[in-house]
This record gives C-alpha cells, sequence and structure tokens, in this order.
C-alpha cells in the first residue's frame, strides 16, 4: 500500500487541493488544506510557460517565480510537508521542462527524497513515457496520467498504461479553471475508465463551489479543486491560510458527506 | 527524389522523433487531435489531388515560382563568392510563410475544421494566415504579442483589413512564445472545430515535418533553377532561422547533396556574450517546449528566457527541432549576427541591389557579407530572401535616429 492508495480507500471519496508552490506563504498554506480536511496535496511547480492554464493558475506562476521560486524550493517545500504530514500523499504538478532540466533520473531521485508521491506532467502524454516515467517508477513514485474528453475508447488502454496512483480526469477540454462539465458527461466518463482500471479516478478542472463538488463526488473517487484556491492565494497573499481553511472546510464536507446523502 | 538509408533527409521517425528532438509534448486533451492531423497528413500526401491543388495555389495565387536572382552589385562589392538570392519575398503577403498556410489551409478544410488559428511575431504569419482564411472564407482568430502588436502596427492593420480579429497577448513577456502558448490554449479550448495553422517548422509532431515539407518548394524550386541557369549546384546555402521554416524550405531539398555546405544564421541580438539575444542553438540548451524537445533559451530550473531581437520574427527562444538535429549531426553550421550587423546588411541590399529586405533576412545578408569575401570568385552562395522589409521600415527609421 501506498500513501495514495491507502487515502483513496480510507477517504471515499477524497478531496485533492492544488495550490501553486512559492505562491505567498507555502508551509501555512498547506497546512491549512490538510488541516481543513484536504486528502491529497497537488503541489503546483511553477513555470514561465503554462501552456494548459487559465488566468488564475498562470499569474500564481507569475507571483511565484517573480517572488524568485527555484525547482530547490519546490523540493523543500515537498520535504518540509513530509516531515510535518507523514501520512498525507503529495504530488507534483507541473511542465515537463523544469522537471526534466537536470535528467529525468536526477528529478525521480529528489523527488523521492522529498517524500514525494506521484507527479503529473501535463505535456508529457504516453506517447513521450520515456521523457521521465521509466525514472518515476524505479524510484517508487506514481506517474499520475491525465485523461480527457478527448481520450477516447481506443486510446484509453494507452493511457493506463504505466499509469499509477490515480487517474485525473480533466472533465473540461480547455484550459483550467474555466466553465465546468455537465455531470452525466463526468459520470459517463468515469463508468467509462472504471471498466478499465482498478485506479482511483480523480475528477477537476472548473470545480469551485462545494455543490458542484459534492455533485462530482457522488460519482468520482475524488474531486479536484485548484484554481479556486488559488485565486483566494492570489488575492489574500499572506492572509490566504485562513480563507483557505474556510473554503476547504467546505469543500470537505460536502465531498465527505456526498454518498451519505444518497444513501439517505 | 530517392533517399537513401544513411539520408540526412529521412527525418523524423514515425514517432516524430528527429535523434533526442521532436516528439509530442502536449496535453492529453490535444494528442487524439495530433494524432488524428498526422493521418489526415498522411492521406492528404498521398493524395494527387490534394498536391495538385497546393501546386495551383502556389503558382496562380502566390505566384511561384520566385525568381532565382544573381546579386551582382552586391557580389561586386563583397568582392568574393557569386551571391545568387532565392526571391521569396516577392511571394503573394511578401514572406515565405504563406507557402506553408496554403498547405495548411487545405488540410484544414479536407478535415471538415470551421475555424482557424494562429499565432504570429512580426506577423508575417498573421498576414499570410488571414490572407488564406479570408481567400477560403474561414473565420480566424491570430494570437500576437501585445510588444509584437506595438511594434509590428502595418501588420496588424493588415490582418484586420482581411477580416481576422488579432487578439494581443500580455502574459510573460508579450512575444512571440506567449502568443503561442495563448494559440495552444484556444486549440486545447476548441478542439472540435478549430485547426491551428503553426507558422514555424515546430510545435507538436506532425508540424514541423508538415511545415517543412510545404515549405520545401523553395528548395525545390532553387534546386532546379540554379540547374537550369548555371548548369551546378550553389556550394552554400544561406538562410536566417527564427523557428527554422524559411532555412528548413531551403535546406531540405539539398541535404544529401554532399557538396552543398549550408549555414543557418540566428539572432544574435545584443551579443551571444550577455541574455540579449535569440540564438537558441548557439547560446542555449536542450529542453522542452510548446510540444516539442528542441534547444531552447533557459535557465537552470528549466524557466524559458526571454529571447531579444531587433526583428519580431526571430525573436523566439526555441528553434524547429530537425534544426537541432542538423546541428548535432554536423550537417549544417549555424552562426549567429548582431541586431547592428543586421542593420548594417538590410541597408547594404538596399543601397546595393534595390531590395528593403525584412529585417529577418537581413540577418542573414549579414552573414552573407562576412562570408563572400572569403570564398572564391567562382563559388556560389544561395541565400533565402524570405520576407520583405516594408513591415520594418518604422522600426529601422527609430535605429537610425530617423523621424518620419
Amino acid at each position: 500500500m501506498t500513501r495514495l492508495s491507502t487515502t483513496f480507500a480510507v477517504r471515499h471519496p477524497a478531496l485533492v487541493c492544488f495550490i501553486t508552490a512559492g505562491d505567498g506563504d507555502t508551509a501555512a498554506n498547506l497546512d491549512a488544506l490538510v488541516e481543513a480536511g484536504a486528502d491529497v496535496i497537488e503541489l503546483g511547480m511553477p513555470f514561465t510557460d503554462p501552456m494548459a492554464d487559465g488566468p488564475a493558475i498562470q499569474s500564481a506562476n507569475l507571483r511565484s517565480l517573480g517572488a524568485g521560486t527555484t525547482t530547490a524550493d519546490v523540493l523543500r517545500y515537498a520535504t518540509d510537508f513530509r516531515a510535518r504530514h507523514p501520512d498525507v500523499p503529495l504530488v507534483l504538478m507541473g511542465y515537463a521542462n523544469p522537471m526534466v532540466r537536470r535528467g529525468p533520473e536526477w528529478f525521480a531521485q529528489a523527488a523521492a527524497e522529498a517524500g514525494v508521491d506521484g507527479v503529473i506532467c501535463v505535456d508529457i502524454p504516453p506517447e513521450e513515457d520515456d521523457a521521465l516515467g521509466p525514472a518515476l517508477r524505479a524510484k517508487g513514485i506514481a506517474p499520475i496520467r491525465l485523461a480527457t474528453p478527448t481520450t477516447d475508447v481506443a486510446r484509453l488502454p494507452q493511457v493506463l498504461e504505466g499509469s499509477a496512483g490515480f487517474i485525473y480526469y480533466v472533465s473540461v477540454a480547455g484550459i483550467t479553471g474555466k466553465q465546468q462539465a455537465v455531470l452525466a458527461s463526468i459520470e459517463e466518463a468515469v463508468a467509462r475508465f472504471k471498466a478499465s482500471t482498478d485506479l482511483p479516478i480523480a475528477v477537476g478542472f472548473g470545480v469551485r463551489t462545494p455543490e458542484q463538488a459534492a455533485a462530482i463526488a457522488r460519482v468520482a473517487d475524488g474531486v479536484v479543486v485548484g484554481s479556486a484556491l488559488v485565486e483566494i492565494c492570489g488575492e489574500y497573499g499572506a492572509h490566504a491560510p485562513a480563507k483557505l481553511r474556510e473554503l476547504t472546510q467546505a469543500l470537505a464536507n460536502a465531498v465527505h458527506t456526498a454518498r451519505q446523502e444518497i444513501a439517505q | 527524389m530517392n533517399t537513401p538509408l544513411n539520408s540526412f533527409r529521412n527525418q523524423p521517425d514515425d514517432r516524430g522523433h528527429f535523434g533526442q528532438f521532436g516528439g509530442r509534448y502536449v496535453a492529453e486533451t490535444l494528442m487524439p487531435l495530433v494524432l488524428d492531423l498526422e493521418r489526415e497528413y498522411r492521406a492528404a500526401q498521398a493524395d494527387p489531388a490534394f498536391q495538385a491543388e497546393f501546386d495551383d495555389l502556389l503558382e496562380h495565387y502566390v505566384g511561384r515560382p520566385s525568381p532565382l536572382y544573381f546579386a551582382p552589385r552586391l557580389t561586386e562589392e563583397l568582392g568574393g563568392a557569386q551571391v545568387w538570392f532565392k526571391r521569396d519575398e516577392l511571394n503573394h503577403t511578401g514572406a515565405h510563410k504563406i507557402n506553408n498556410c496554403i498547405g495548411q489551409i487545405l488540410l484544414a478544410i479536407r478535415m471538415g475544421k470551421t475555424r482557424i488559428i494562429a499565432e504570429t511575431g512580426a506577423g508575417q504569419h498573421g498576414v499570410a494566415t488571414a490572407t488564406v482564411c479570408a481567400r477560403f472564407g474561414l473565420p480566424c482568430v491570430i494570437y500576437m504579442g501585445a510588444t509584437d502588436v506595438a511594434r509590428q502596427a502595418p501588420n496588424v492593420f493588415r490582418m484586420k483589413l482581411l477580416g481576422a480579429e488579432v487578439i494581443p497577448v500580455t502574459s510573460g513577456g508579450a512575444t512571440l512564445k506567449d502568443a503561442m502558448n495563448e494559440g495552444l490554449r484556444d486549440w486545447v479550448a476548441n478542439v472540435h472545430d478549430t485547426f491551428y495553422i503553426i507558422g514555424t517548422a515546430a510545435g507538436p509532431h506532425p508540424y514541423p515535418e508538415m511545415v517543412r515539407n510545404f515549405q520545401s518548394v523553395i528548395g525545390k524550386e532553387a534546386r532546379a533553377q540554379m540547374l537550369s541557369r548555371v548548369g551546378r549546384l550553389p556550394d552554400l546555402l544561406i538562410a536566417c532561422i527564427g523557428g527554422g521554416s524559411n532555412a528548413l524550405g531551403l535546406f531540405h531539398p539539398f541535404l544529401d547533396d554532399a557538396d552543398v555546405k549550408m549555414l543557418g544564421v540566428e539572432a544574435a541580438g545584443h551579443g551571444l556574450d550577455g541574455d540579449q539575444h535569440a540564438a537558441s542553438l548557439l547560446g542555449g540548451t536542450p529542453g522542452v517546449l510548446h510540444g516539442n524537445r528542441t534547444y531552447l533559451l533557459q535557465d537552470e530550473d528549466g524557466q524559458i528566457t526571454e529571447g531579444h531581437s531587433i526583428s519580431a520574427g526571430l525573436d523566439y527562444p526555441g528553434i524547429g527541432p530537425e534544426h537541432a538535429w542538423l546541428k548535432e549531426s554536423g550537417r549544417v553550421d549555424y552562426t549567429a549576427v548582431t541586431d547592428d550587423e543586421a542593420l548594417e546588411g538590410f541597408q547594404l541590399l538596399c543601397r546595393t541591389e534595390g531590395i528593403i529586405p525584412a529585417l529577418e533576412p537581413a540577418h542573414a545578408i549579414a552573414a552573407v557579407a562576412k562570408v563572400a569575401p572569403t570564398l572564391p570568385k567562382d563559388s556560389i552562395v544561395l541565400m533565402n530572401l524570405c520576407g520583405r522589409g516594408d513591415k520594418d521600415i518604422f522600426t529601422v527609421a527609430e535605429k537610425l535616429g530617423v523621424e518620419l
């Protein structure tokens, strides 16, 4: 059992929270998320060219880099997080270039030493798995793949092959933070993936409110919230932790009780 | 032409890799589209009707073949090799960019796409894309860095006249790379109906190969014209490089002609010793950006740094992956010239041949001016004059301290 598989088994459905590393007081922000009920943390590695992200996360990347955040800083945030929260899964999410800059083996080793459980790389599809996947697997780090509305039945096995941890279903063909998908399409997609894999399916993109999160939690194993949290970091800066705690608590309650409501 | 097994002309492999470069580093949302595009492109390549329509439009709409021109006064002034130009600045819209746009819009129509997007730096690719969209009646959105919108105002107006919507991009340094990010964001959100016409031989496979093939008309014509005019091939090919499509268009048909040397000219901006340049090959390192692995301007953490060039068309922190491969294989030599040298090249061509070049090929002219004097008088240098300079006169006037 890994931290990720244990978490998805116990906290079902799970709340996955994303913030960008180096955007505000990262340690305090992460603690707020965990204390308010986040089950899995996605820590964004800032990149100059976040081409799959909408304005909110683009701005967070620029704020972080503007504050001088380096790869070493991101790894230090991870190491410190692991020391404070030994059981909470931590996933690094970002783009290929900062991850492969010093070589995939270097990155996998450094991430493993920092206590990272999984890595989501937006722009390494299964076709280019060699660029990072083997190095991660060799260090026991889960390469978490994205599946999207354009991932058809023929392509799904290739996406699942070599994936670990969970499958991140990007429910909208678009950039982060924009519109939300129709619930029926999410339910259909999750069912389709479930027929082919035992990995948990977490659903994200455009999830902003507890109501939206609860609706998704009824059909998926996890709900990912990013832009709404990142916007709080941008708006409140050093005062973000209290606001993050507030939203995360509401999201966690909604996600964790979503299926009880069905039972009633 | 037959390509032998050890050919330089049989790249990329079936995964779109040029050695360690190229590939398809895109988000999962785009991956099925990129695969679909490759299938459709292969089908189009095998379809004589597609090729016939492409050829017909190049002849009657673009004005091909472009002339091959011997430059007598420039040759005399430089006092060495004979200097010849492939006159792609005489194409409709004033640059080589239109060759590729014709090919890609035919493919878009073949795929049933109803909306076109593109990025542009200097605005030449934006103008060429807006032009083919007007010609075929498709709506067109052009992403252009806000910095470039300001320094290329004439081309912005041209695009608007042609019916395109020009969206200034303010993120990052607000230049070509940021416009490309925004193009990719648009594409990922509109995959069902939108075709992305990438302007250079970069991006995810099959774009680098496809753009190169559409642009190869330059080299194929030049090769035949040279043989017919002087009965032999040139000794040296020279072309400027931003992403590298005009250079590949000229070079690729000659790659297996062992006696033909090739020189790609990057933009050295204020000089290669600082960070104010756009020479990805000479001043960069391999990395992954915009769908391909190639040489990039980047820092030790893999953050992309802002290039600088007087020419908006060369101001890009990456380069087409085939150039990265050609550099490592040693088949093509690469050099760089500064803003000031390019300005001198610009004026040199105006003065000696009555041709106002774009600032992009002005870099190649500066390289010709350095190399030609070192070569014997019976040798032949062929340069791709890939764009005309109307769009740049305001930039040049400013640099020369002239008030218009």
